[in-house]
């Protein structure tokens, strides 16, 4: 079981492989679509937006519950492909350097996370939650105005997994490779 | 003992309780049969973290998938006047209770209503003259719901050009509504009536025999092409790509030829209670005699 801690640095980044699988620990936080475009906005208008420096972005809606509301129900991720309007300015500008989503992201991203040496980590898309165990805490939220599923939350987590490398930083990922895979067996 | 009869509401929020915590037996054996056919090591990992998430869920009861859908509802049989009220005070509870997530927003606001119900709540309805009333509920997740697709093809295209857009929609979706999917399609009707066959057909078990014999042809001979095309579970490569075709028809103008898609993700949520007469509720994920 291969190991790594979150925020990641730019060499350990680069240094996963496509194909690989990964467990996290450390701390990652949640961003949709409305949370990409507020940091965006606010970056356009000369505003800092320190929490997405160098953090392992995980596109995630989760369910809280709990007497405190801090409590993590259920946490699979999301649909990534809905980040790819925002996600390349989102890890140029706001220096994302992992994403973990479902169904994999656009060419425009991958390039994005090559340039500046990121990676794109695939979880299981609906394994609510077994993820959720590997969520030890929620230590902060974030624009709590967007609701529950898109507020940013900050999560300390052990063993969280398993994630799959599907977009390396060297240029590789699985999502084409298997759409080469599917052309070839389907004709289609 | 007195039992006292369970309202309709006590009804919505058991059937969301057993949909959102527990897979259909059908859905859970067909994913353990893709598990064991499975060459793959990723695609054998991501089966196994659905299976191990699936009995997670189920232990501690809580909904498998945060993506607890939006609820879309049946009802057949004898229609009660207040069946919709009931079923929105139910949805409502459930979301606390349960919890679910709120899913329901304003479409151009984009302002959440914190109660999945929002502006009201999704009913199909067909009254039958019996003495009973079944309601289903089928949570829908946006994943799949987003790769929804209609197309208003002509009528010299036939069946083959039909079964390529089956396949090209379900492929061209890739790992987005997490595979391996329901494959529901709708042959024939107007255009919404056809997307209600493709939704209504994630309603039959995938061990249930489709009573036309040319549809289930077409279904086997998707259901093979799909799982022989490598896209596998979450896209990432493998031999199961959906869990199941099931078609439904009905007839269209002879200038028509309108076919629906629409995908269950493999969190293939559904769940039915009969009310009889007398007020008995019998509950089932599979299907009612």
């Amino acid at each position: 079981m291969k190991r790594i801690n979150s925020p990641m640095s730019e060499e350990d980044a680069r240094s996963l492989r496509a194909g690989e699988t990964v467990f996290l620990a450390g701390t990652m936080i949640t961003a949709r679509d409305k949370a990409h475009m507020r940091a965006l906005q606010m970056s356009s208008s000369g505003e800092a937006v320190d929490i997405f420096e160098g953090a392992t972005v995980y596109h995630c809606g989760p369910i809280m519950g709990g007497d405190d509301g801090l409590k993590v129900i259920a946490a699979g991720p999301t649909t990534s492909a809905r980040m790819n309007m925002l996600a390349p300015r989102a890890i140029r500008e706001l220096g994302i350097r992992a994403i973990i989503g479902k169904g994999g992201m656009s060419k425009e991203t991958h390039d994005a996370l090559v340039e500046k040496g990121g990676v794109y980590l695939a979880a299981t898309g609906g394994a609510a939650v077994t993820l959720a165990e590997g969520i030890k805490e929620v230590t902060a939220r974030e624009w709590e105005d967007l609701g529950m599923a898109e507020s940013v939350w900050t999560m300390r987590v052990k063993d969280f997994g398993p994630l799959v490398v599907a977009m390396d930083s060297q240029g590789r990922s699985l999502y084409d490779e298997v759409e080469q895979r599917v052309r070839k067996n389907t004709g289609l | 003992m007195i039992i006292l009869p369970e309202s309709w509401e006590d009804v919505v929020v058991r059937l969301l309780r057993m949909s959102e915590t527990h897979l259909p037996a059908d859905v859970s054996w067909a994913l353990e049969a893709a598990a064991a056919w499975e060459g793959g090591d990723i695609a054998r990992s991501q089966l196994g973290t659905i299976l191990d998430n699936s009995s997670k869920a189920e232990f501690l009861a809580r909904p498998m998938c945060q993506d607890t859908g939006l609820p879309v509802f049946f009802v057949t049989g004898r229609i009660p006047a207040d069946i919709e009220d009931s079923i929105a005070a139910g949805v409502k509870r459930a979301t606390k209770e349960i919890p679910l997530r709120p899913n329901a927003v304003d479409p151009l606001s984009r302002e959440n209503s914190g109660d999945n119900v929002g502006s009201g709540v999704l009913v199909h309805y067909r009254p039958m003259d019996v003495p009973y009333t079944e309601l289903t509920v089928l949570p829908k997740g946006a994943g799949s719901e987003n790769m929804s697709r209609l197309a208003m093809l002509t009528p010299s295209d036939g069946e083959d050009v039909v079964k390529d857009f089956v396949v090209r929609t379900v492929l061209q979706s890739g790992g987005r509504p997490c595979p391996p999917t329901i494959v529901g399609v709708g042959i024939g009707g107007t255009a919404d009536a056809c997307m209600s066959l493709a939704k209504e057909a994630l309603l039959m078990p995938l061990d249930s025999r489709n009573p036309d014999e040319r549809l289930r042809k077409m279904e086997e001979d998707l259901f093979i092409r799909l799982n022989s095309s490598g896209l596998g579970p979450m896209g990432l490569g493998g031999d199961s790509t959906v869990l199941g075709v099931k078609i439904k028809m009905a007839s269209c103008h002879t200038a028509s030829m309108p076919v629906a898609v629409n995908l269950n993700c493999w969190a293939a949520r559904r769940a039915t209670a009969r009310m009889n007469d007398d007020g008995s509720v019998r509950y089932t994920q599979g299907a009612l005699e």
